[in-house]
């Protein structure tokens, strides 16, 4: 049902955790589902020096969090916010039909995070 | 390969297998027609029919042959609610039927027919009492699920039986899990209807069967050539029903004590793993079914993981389908849609040993640990 990428992801997802002193943090839960992802950024010079994420949800939910939060290490904010979940689930070699849905969590969190960073910025400021 | 996905299907029987290897080559007649080969399998049919009837305490002329679970809950449904008319438009069933009793009723719906969907306790049994208040002088039909498919209650059918009789309601139960693993006695239980199939127990896909106590007025879901009395057209799948038949002439009570045993090993080894929760009942339970919930983790994540381990499970979470709605059989019972989304089901069969069992009690820690690393967990327990 998944491909060979998406299991390997979901057995050894990569960037999980949190980050103590994160400076932005997005979470998206999707209410029909449940399934759940945080992802906790790190900025500087306005790059994403540092990403993790926590996820409850299925293996399509882990694993394109996985992906996403590679894709977006060490990206320029400006280009981060341009993913989406069509580029995620290219890079997972595809994913069922039924499980696209479970690949908007993660990119969407990490939207949430740099809103959230923005926010906190313009607070400080 | 370690197969715990019995009440999804089972592997069928090797006897059976060859029961029915004659019926797809030479014996291939059709049992309508009045040469020889044909009146061959007329008596392969007439023998099945026998065993089966037998295994419920039924007349031959009761049992119908079908394509199997789904086709005989149908005409459980449709074809008595259009056959009786002048008694009334309402059945009764429950919040935790199979998807084609419940699909059927909300079709009925559609079409003007009234459903009273019953509640169930917190371990999924239906209470007579609340039966018996649902009963108007409309009421045709009763429809419960004798042993659920997902987490394992099985109803007292005697009982409800009983209140059905005093009422004149017509009595159904889906007896596709439970059938040769509990007792089925269409007398001692009040039965009026009953599905029955072959897959969940060693036999082939595609069959099964309704038992329709005679007098019971029905009108077909099929029309065809007057096959099974006019009950049921179509050409009988002679082969799928000598493999039903062998299939339940080998079953054996006794292969329920040993699933049992195993399912119970399961169970406990299974609940001494921190925030994990057994669905369903530990008393009046399917010998074959557990089914549990995972706080913090998703049962599809753990299934794909077992799966990547040569670990065939199942899961009612949303995830595996494609409706995110969480199980309705979970939800019914009173679980918050988190704790449904958690939940895995393991259905042993008469082929599962203990190693197997004890393969996935070594494995099921480990795998729940990493899950729950992943996992926004804390508080997420917090929560449920």
């Amino acid at each position: 049902m998944y491909s060979k990428k998406v299991m390997q992801l979901f057995k050894n997802p990569k960037n999980v955790g949190e980050i103590k002193n994160a400076d932005g943090v997005g979470k998206i839960r999707n209410p029909v589902c449940g399934d759940t992802t945080e992802v906790f950024i790190k900025v500087k010079d306005n790059r994403i020096s540092g990403i993790k994420f926590k996820t409850l949800g299925c293996a399509a939910a882990i694993s394109s969090a996985s992906i996403t939060t590679e894709m977006a290490k060490g990206k320029k904010l400006s280009e981060a916010e341009k993913l989406t979940k069509e580029k995620v689930v290219k890079q997972l070699g595809g994913l069922p039909e039924n499980k696209i849905h479970c690949s908007v969590l993660a990119v969407d969190a990490l939207k949430e995070a740099i809103k959230d960073y923005k926010k906190r910025c313009l607070k400080a400021k | 390969m370690i197969y715990l996905d019995n009440a999804a299907t089972t592997k069928p029987d090797p006897k059976v297998i060859e029961a029915m290897l004659p019926y797809l080559k030479e014996k291939f007649g059709n049992a309508s027609s009045a040469h020889g080969l044909g009146q061959e399998a007329k008596m392969a049919l007439d023998d099945a029919r026998r065993v089966i009837a037998k295994s419920i305490n039924a007349k031959d002329d009761e049992i119908v042959f079908t394509s199997g679970g789904t086709e005989s809950n149908n005409l459980a449904l449709k074809g008595v609610l259009f056959a009786n008319k002048e008694k009334g438009n309402h059945i009764i069933t429950t919040k935790i039927e199979h998807a084609c009793i419940m699909n059927a009723s909300k079709w009925l719906e559609t079409k003007g027919y009234k459903i009273t969907y019953l509640n169930v306790d917190r371990e999924g049994f239906v209470n007579p009492k609340e039966l018996e208040k649902a009963i108007t002088k409309q009421t045709v039909l009763f429809s419960v699920i004798h042993g659920n498919n997902e987490i394992g209650t099985i109803q007292n059918l005697e009982e409800l039986g009983k209140i059905c009789r005093k009422h004149k309601v017509l009595f159904h139960t889906d007896a596709c899990q439970s059938y040769t693993k509990v007792p089925i006695n269409v007398a001692n239980q009040h039965l009026d209807l009953v599905t029955l199939n072959a897959h969940k127990i060693h036999g082939p896909k595609g069959v099964g069967a309704l038992y329709i106590r005679s007098g019971i007025k029905i009108t077909p879901v099929a029309h065809g050539g007057g096959q099974e009395k006019y009950r049921r057209g179509g050409t009988e799948n002679i082969p799928g029903i000598v493999g039903f038949a062998e299939s339940v002439k080998i079953a054996n009570f006794a292969n329920t004590k040993k699933m049992e045993k195993l399912r119970d090993r399961l169970i406990e080894g299974v609940l001494k793993i921190p925030n994990t929760r057994l669905n369903g009942p530990m008393k009046n339970r399917l010998c074959n079914n557990a089914n549990f919930s995972f706080a913090g983790v998703e049962g599809e994540a753990i299934g794909s993981y077992l799966d990547s381990s040569g670990i065939c499970v199942s899961t009612g979470s949303a995830c595996s389908s494609a409706s995110l709605e969480p199980s309705h059989v979970l939800l019914a019972l009173g679980l918050k849609p988190e704790e449904a989304h958690g939940s895995l089901r393991f259905s042993i069969s008469k082929y599962t040993t203990e190693e197997e069992i004890d393969r996935v009690l070594s494995l099921l820690p480990k795998i729940l640990q990493k899950l729950r690393r992943i996992s926004p967990i804390e508080k997420l327990i917090r929560r449920l």
